[in-house]
Formats: C-alpha cells, structure tokens, sequence
C-alpha cells in the first residue's frame, strides 16, 4: 500500500497539486462570498428582529435538504463546472455564518450596549468598537462550521464537474484503487481539521477576554 | 412528477426503506455507545469534555473521505456506511446529553445525595430523566443531520436515497433529483414526527410534560 | 443666570399604560452630592436616565446647565455626563487604560494627553496604572470594576455624574471602602454634581448633601439628611426613618 502511494506521487504529483488547488480555491473563493454576503445580513437581522427570525427559521428548514440535492439540482438547470459548484457551496456555506453572527450580536449583554451608548457613542462607533469586537468569536465559530461544510460539498463537486480532491476518491472508488482512495480521504480529512483547529485556535485566543462563548 | 412516481414508485419506495434502516441502525447504535459514554464518564467532566472534541473532529471529517478512508478496512457496502453514521450520530448525541445533564441544577443533585442515594441512583433516577428533554432533542438533531448525510452513502453502494439522486444526475433528470430530495425531506419530516409522539408519551410517563 | 446644573419641570413618563413617573419637578445645584432613595419601582432609575435620555420623557422639560436637554446633540449630551451602573459594563475585550480612554479617544484626544489622564484617574481610584492598566476587567474583583467604572465615567471631566446603584452588587465591607472613596472624589473635583440612585438609606444619608426620597414616581422627600431627619414631611418617609431607629434599637440592645 504504502509503495503504491509513493508511487502515485512520483507518477501524479502534478496532477494532485492541480486537485488540491482546484479544492482549496473553490473551498476559500466558497467562502468568501458567503462571509460577504452572511455577516451583513446577520448584522441587519440583529436590527430587524423579524429578519433574524426569519433567517434562523430558515437556515434551519433548509438543513433537511440534503447538500448532495443541492449539489445536483442546478446541473440540469445551469450545467456542469465549477460555477454551479460555487453557487451551491455558497448557499451551503450561508446558513453557520449567517446564524452565529445574528447569535453573537444577540449575545452582547443589553448593559454594555446601554453604558457605551451612555459614555456616548454614537451607532457606527458602538458597531466598530463594541459590538464587532464582542460578536468575533462567534461569528468565527460560524465561519469554521461553514468552512467544514464547503469543504466537505466540494468533494461530491466532482460529481458535477468540478474537479478537486473528490475526483481522486471518485476514481479510487471506479477502480477500486486502494492508494487513490487514501490520498483523497486523507487529504480531505487534513484539509478540514486544519481548518477547524486553526479556527478553534483562533477563538480562543479572541475569546479570551470576551464575554462567555460556548460553541 | 406524478407520472414518474407512477412509474418508479416500487423502485422510490425501496430506496426510502432502505435508507431508512440504514439511519435507524445507526441511531440506535450510536445511542447504545453514547448511554454508556455518559453513564462511565459523568463524574468526569475532563473525559468527556475530551471525548466530545474527539468526535467533534470526526464530525468535521467529510463522510466522502471518511467513506474513502475506511473502505480499505472495511470494504465497499452498509457496513462502512453505518459505521460513519454511527460516529457522526455519536457527536450529536453526545454533546447535546452532556448540555442536558451539566444544566441540572446543582443543588438537585446534591439534596438527592444528600438522601442517600448512590452515583447510579443519582444517574437513572436524577439526571437521567431530568435531561430527557435535551436528549430527546440530540436524538431529533442527529437523525435529522445523518439523513442527510446517508445519501452520500450511495456512493459506496450502500443504497437509499443517495441512488435516486445519482440516477437523477446521470439522465441530466431535475425530476428524479426532485423525486430523490423531496423523499428525504419527508422521510425526515416523518421520522420527527414519530420521534416527537415517543418523546410525549415518554415525558407525560416522566410526569415531565408541559 | 441660574447655578443649577440639573433641572426638571413636570416630567412625566409612562411605560405602557403605566405612569411611572408624574409631574416631576426638582432642582440640582451645581457641586452638589444628590442621592435619590427609592424601592424598585419608584421611579428613581427612570428619572436618571432621563437626564443622559437613554429614556425619553413623555411631557414636561429637563434642563442641564439651563439648557433643554433636546436643543443639546444627544452625543455631545452624553460624552459631557458621566454615567456608571451596577452591572459596572466594563467592556469585557478592552484593557482596564482602554476602558477608562474610551471617552477621551471618542472625543479625540491626543495619546499624550489620554495616557497623563489614566494615570491620574486610576490614582484617583487607589488602582495604580503600571499594576493595573494592561488588565482585563474579567482579572479584577467586583469592587476594583466598580471603580474602574468611576474612573472611566470621569476621563472626559464630565461636570455631571449619574450613579445608578453602582455599589449594589459589591459586599458590605468593600461598599463601605467605596462609599468613602466616592465622597472623597467628589470633595476632591470640586464643583462637579453626582446623582446616585441607591434603595440602601443608610448609603443614602451618609453620601448626600441632599437626599431625593422617591415613592411611587413622585418626590415624598427631598433635603438635606439633616433636615429630612428633624422634619419628615411625609407618612412614607417618617416609616422609612422608623425601620432605621428599629434597627437602631436591635443594635443597641445586643451591645
């Protein structure tokens, strides 16, 4: 088994650096776009109140629906590639952010609110200095969970022309190769519990001085 | 859609059966595991606070590579799938528990040893049904997260669902995708509803009801 | 030309259907320690916040410095009065120096000036700069917050200083320490005007020139200790004084 990666490596090398590429920039380009579009809107939600309810309501609908439905239902729609991908990863990596910002403003104790409005700020100063700082650890929790998410979706994206590390366990799984599977799962795995012990680093660190987290 | 359902409905009906058992003996088995987790390690707050991070970090391994990653162990078919569902059932349930249990007043506690109970009574008779409310929702949550995920199982030719979708994208048929999500969708409606109605019956013989 | 730096006129303010606070009219000279003494419900946390308007009055006119509160800019109301509360809300992410700078750097100051400015406050508050500056609030006891929520209400030189119950969570040894010290800041800054919302009498008598008595969203009371003491005006604040001599009797006996 062991020759058999090696070998790979010698022969592919080149090949699985374009996978691993092709995953990473998905997974992050994903992710980015689900930050710019979930931290806003969670910050008007925590403003509007029925936007929040709205949001959280369906974010929590929208989980019974399989991620590999999602995956597949704008193939017949807008075809195959790595647009459709990035569509579906953004809507799959929308809902953590979007609910733990909402739940990391909510969080904030009414008395800070109230003192540094008291000392005055005024609203833009109170985001900037006080409600921004103290929502961070949570909306981070939201950007791990989502990140897990994409990162795990862009793996089955291979079965909509996507490329990545999936095609590596899609191929393994054709030909039952043994080595193919391993340095797919493998590199998958490491991919997504770097992320989350980087994030989970990250937290605490943030969170050290700030009001209770608890994920 | 409806012509399709007349059409294939033996052949939906199956996939939903199957998927079906394959969530359910997971749950199950994941429920077994996490009653003994947390019957061993309720006095140790630092084992268990381990042992959720350990599987939190299974929990953020993608099922396609942890599927990948096992096949050579386990080989291609149900097993494997049961296996990953279970592990991931595991997370849920055991977080959600351990919130239950941590939540309980102190002094409950205390006042029932106080009385003399033993750590056993404590647990079967205190904590356990005191927690029953977080409990039955872990269990919602888990079936409602690994119904889901089961359809990737399709993959590793473990059937259910996940075989509806696939066949949807390879006829290019929005129909059968449709067909494949709105199936899982109410299966997982139906097995919350059935979860909701044992969780009643079980609080009001808790005398726990509201 | 009037000296007073506080000065309500038939306030009133309803929450809901309620009235909590009816035809409100008192006077605060300026330099002088106010206490106002009230059980919750009284109307005394309303009537305070209602001078920096994180409540809005519903009729009659509030003055600060002889000045209508609603031709003052909220903010520029607000960064000229200082304002602590119970819960302190030291901002949990902010260094002890951070917390007291948020004003002066609100305001602009130079970094010269904020730092020479901690220093003095946290002196001020018996809590030196090189011990306890780099801190966070969650590493200090509840008293030593409390302080730095003084401290931090006063960076900006506010000429008026709104307390609300802010040594009511802190226990009894540590709140007489604090009640010593808030007289002697006051008595040092001379000429700045305190408002401090308490329902404790005995804190009440010992820190005000002027004891505000409220019941039920109106004034039973409001004089010197002194005088409320030879002279009680009204039913509610001669049973008010009664517990207090009650008490008084139980101590002396166990002597």
């Amino acid at each position: 088994m062991v020759t058999e990666i090696v070998q790979y490596f010698k022969s592919s090398g080149s090949q699985y650096e374009e996978y691993l590429i092709q995953h990473i920039q998905l997974s992050i380009t994903a992710l980015l776009i689900a930050l710019v579009i979930g931290v806003p809107l969670g910050y008007i939600s925590y403003k509007h109140p029925k936007a929040a309810e709205f949001f959280t309501t369906t974010s929590q609908l929208l989980r019974i629906i399989p991620s590999l439905a999602i995956l597949f239902i704008l193939i017949p729609i807008i075809g195959v590639g790595e647009l459709p991908a990035l569509i579906a990863l953004v809507f799959l990596g929308i809902p953590p952010i979007l609910v733990n910002t909402i739940l990391g403003f909510k969080e904030i104790p009414a008395v800070t609110k109230e003192v540094a409005s008291g000392l005055g700020m005024d609203t833009k100063q109170l985001m900037k200095k006080i409600e921004f700082p103290l929502a961070t650890p949570f909306i981070l929790n939201g950007i791990k969970l989502s990140l897990v998410e994409i990162i795990a979706s862009a793996t089955l994206a291979t079965y909509i022309g996507a490329g990545g590390l999936g095609t590596l366990i899609f191929t393994g799984l054709g030909l039952y190769r043994m080595d193919l599977l391993i340095i797919g799962g493998g590199t998958v795995t490491f991919l997504s519990l770097l992320s989350m012990f980087i994030l989970d680093i990250t937290i605490r660190k943030v969170s050290k001085n700030s009001v209770e987290f608890s994920s | 859609m409806i012509d399709y359902w007349s059409y294939y409905h033996t052949r939906l009906i199956d996939a939903a059966l199957m998927h079906l058992q394959l969530v359910t003996i997971s749950l199950v088995a994941a429920l077994i595991i996490a009653m003994l987790v947390i019957f061993t390690c309720i006095n140790k707050d630092k084992w268990l606070s381990g042992l959720i991070y350990f599987f939190s970090a299974l929990y953020s391994v993608p099922s396609y590579a942890f599927f990948a990653l096992l096949i050579p162990l386990t080989g291609l078919g149900t097993t494997t799938a049961i296996i990953v569902l279970t592990l991931y059932s595991e997370y849920v349930l055991l977080r959600t528990f351990s919130t239950g249990i941590r939540q309980i007043d102190p002094l409950i506690i205390e006042s029932a040893r106080g009385m003399g109970m033993t750590d056993r009574q404590v647990f079967f008779k205190i904590q356990l049904p005191l927690s029953s409310k977080s409990i039955f929702s872990g269990i919602r949550l888990a079936l409602t997260s690994i119904i889901g995920i089961a359809t990737i199982a399709a993959t590793i030719n473990a059937g259910g669902l996940g075989t509806i979708l696939f066949d949807g994208l390879r006829t290019q048929s929005i129909e059968t995708i449709i067909w494949g999500a709105v199936l899982t969708i109410i299966l997982c409606i139906f097995s919350n509803v059935v979860l909701r109605l044992i969780e009643k019956i079980t609080l009001r013989n808790l005398e726990l009801g509201d | 030309m009037s000296n007073s730096a506080v000065k309500f006129k038939n306030v009133e303010k309803k929450f809901a259907a309620e009235t909590i606070i009816e035809k409100l009219s008192f006077e605060v000279e300026d330099g002088e320690f106010i206490t106002i003494l009230g059980s919750s419900g009284s109307g005394k946390t309303t009537t305070l916040k209602m001078i920096n308007r994180l409540v809005e009055p519903d009729g009659g006119t509030i003055e600060v410095n002889g000045q209508s509160i609603e031709q003052i800019d909220l903010i520029e109301l607000r960064r000229n009065i200082g304002y602590v509360v119970q819960q302190i809300g030291l901002f949990p992410h902010l260094t002890i120096e951070k917390n007291i700078a948020t004003v002066p750097e609100l305001l602009g100051w130079d970094k010269e000036k904020i730092l020479v400015r901690v220093k003095e406050l946290m002196e001020l508050v018996k809590l030196p700069y090189e011990q306890y500056g780099k801190r966070h609030p969650k590493q200090l006891s509840g008293g030593q917050q409390q302080r730095v929520g003084v401290a931090r209400a006063l960076a900006a030189n506010p000429q008026i200083m709104l307390l609300d119950e802010p040594f009511g969570a802190v226990d009894a040894i540590t709140r007489k320490e604090l009640q010593k010290q808030i007289k002697s800041i006051h008595k040092e800054l001379s000429g700045k005007t305190f408002l401090f919302v308490t329902h404790d009498i005995n804190e009440a008598f010992y820190l005000g020139d002027k004891v505000m008595i409220m019941n039920n969203g109106e004034i039973s009371q409001y004089d010197t200790p002194k005088n409320i003491v030879t002279n009680p005006k009204t039913d509610f604040v001669k049973e008010l004084l009664d517990t207090i001599y009650e008490e008084e009797a139980l101590w002396r006996e166990l002597k």
